[in-house]
């Protein structure tokens, strides 16, 4: 996929643990097909990414309906509800301080979640969920959809060029869609 | 003389916006008149909008809270980069909030308190509240003057560009006096939130001061130090966080109007969590009674569950003989 560990932002350090660069699409669609309670978390900056099926809501939409649970950061939720998907919805940072903590049921009270998806979320916001995320929750496993490297990820799709992450993604869907 | 400098020189010399004056301390007469309302939950709370111009999206993202509040009759008080990127945003007949909104403290009132390190001026107001109303002593007393404005008085921070040290400073003298903080997306960078948990009962738990019982009052606020992803979840948690325990029925209702108000425009929905802060029926906003009701009941809400006592956090302040 040529993707690259180059982060987003200068002078921060992500510390000697970084993500794993994900080196096909298979190996993100083969993870969450393993994971027995996969959670994508939708960030605010969804509606402005362009995908090849819309925007990264309807892109959104499409893992949910393969099973996946989403929930949305911000007021994006409002966004999921017109195009007609009820998702959960929770702030950002909230989030982050539950999926920390190893006594929350998650959002069905069915138990916690082992694979956490980030997509469409604000860079430098997404950085330190998952720092909090990496160094107190280190048990779950998570995955940076985004095309910018996110050092503090289990793994990440990289920094990449927009056309590639574009048929990254995509595959990544038709994967799970194809496996339902 | 920069090129950049010499480049916007002439739009620095013909660009003219009209601003407050920036006034000072809020005297102990302004504090006399609305107090009463403030504590009771009548005037439905104190948004200060404060901090640097690191803003998301920009200035005028600042003026639109401004303007919310304003309209909902909150009183809203300025200082520093924000009152100025107030006065910087126009609208579409060309006045900024300051020329369309009067500049005294009450009810729908825009006070340009003054620069930034004036915000002592804005905790100080809080300390006026206690002192004047439940005749708190000033002098080495801040546990007292803390616990009052924590569980009384509906006053809410936003500092939506904060970047700098003193920001952070400045929240923190908010937070540690009672008052929450809301910063923009920008200020998660300073790796501090205190977050509360709604879904743990047991955190919730406060004394009356009558009787000295341990009772559940409700995640009311929720948090004290909050990093916002959106301009528009800014808005839905102040209304949410200018909710206090002494609320009254008359004034939790009020703000529970607003903050059911702006959850549906800017969510789509009622909030989620409405059955935390209703303690019982009178609580609820009149014209949204029946719907409300309905949704809390699916909740399991029972009348009386949540206590609507005399708050203190504080164990020598309860009065029981």
């Amino acid at each position: 996929m040529s993707a690259k560990m180059r982060t987003g932002q200068t002078a921060e350090i992500a510390g000697p643990t970084k993500a794993n660069v994900i080196p096909q699409p298979k190996v993100a669609s083969s993870m969450i097909k393993k994971a027995k309670r996969p959670l994508l978390v939708v960030g605010s900056n969804a509606t402005n990414v362009k995908t090849n099926d819309g925007d990264l809501v309807d892109s959104s939409i499409r893992f949910l309906k393969t099973g996946v649970a989403v929930v949305a950061t911000g007021h994006l939720v409002k966004t999921f509800r017109d195009r007609g998907a009820e998702v959960y919805s929770m702030q950002f940072m909230n989030l982050g301080d539950r999926l920390r903590d190893p006594g929350w049921a998650g959002f069905d009270g069915e138990g916690p979640y082992d694979l956490v998806l980030f997509v469409g979320t604000l860079y430098y916001m997404e950085w330190l969920v998952q720092s909090g995320l990496k160094n107190f929750a280190q048990d779950l496993r998570t995955i940076s959809l985004d095309n910018m490297y996110q050092p503090n990820a289990s793994w990440s799709m990289g920094s990449m060029p927009m056309k590639n992450w574009l048929t990254a993604l995509d595959e990544i869907l038709k994967e799970l869609e194809e496996g339902k | 003389m920069s090129f950049l400098t010499k480049a916007a020189s002439e739009a620095g010399m013909t660009d003219k916006y009209t601003i407050r004056v920036g006034r000072g301390a809020v005297t102990d007469v302004e504090i006399r008149e609305v107090g009463r309302a403030i504590v009771f939950g009548e005037i439905p709370g104190v948004v200060a909008l404060v901090g640097c111009a690191n803003y998301p999206k920009g200035g005028d993202e600042v003026a639109q809270i401004a303007e919310e509040f304003l309209k909902r009759r909150f009183i809203v008080l300025t200082t520093g980069c924000s009152a100025m990127d107030i006065a910087l945003t126009k609208d579409e007949d060309g006045q900024n909030l300051y020329e369309k909104y009067p500049g005294d403290f009450d009810a729908g009132g825009l006070v340009n308190i003054g620069s930034c390190v004036s915000n002592a001026h804005i905790t100080g107001a809080t300390i006026k509240i206690a002192n004047i109303f439940a005749k708190r002593p000033l002098r080495a007393n801040y546990e007292e003057i803390a616990d009052y404005v924590y569980n009384r008085v509906g006053a809410v921070g936003i500092a939506w560009g904060a970047m700098s040290q003193k920001a952070a400073s400045i929240a923190s003298g908010c937070w540690r006096l009672g008052i929450p903080v809301i910063v923009g997306p920008h200020g998660s960078k300073y790796r501090r939130n205190l977050l509360g948990r709604a879904d743990k009962e047991e955190d919730w738990m406060t004394l009356d001061a009558r009787t000295g019982e341990e009772k559940y009052v409700g995640p009311a606020p929720e948090h004290l130090f909050y990093a916002a992803e959106t301009l528009e979840e800014a808005m839905v948690m102040t209304a949410k966080l200018s909710m206090r325990p002494n609320d009254t029925s008359k004034g939790r209702a009020v703000k529970l109007s607003h903050y059911i108000d702006l959850h549906k425009t800017y969510y789509g929905t009622m909030p989620e969590d409405l059955h935390l802060y209703i303690r019982v029926e009178a609580d609820l906003p009149f014209t949204m009674k029946e719907e409300i009701l309905g949704v809390i009941k699916e909740k399991g809400w029972e009348e009386g569950k949540i206590g609507m006592l005399d708050p203190t956090l504080l164990e020598r302040m309860v009065r029981r003989k």
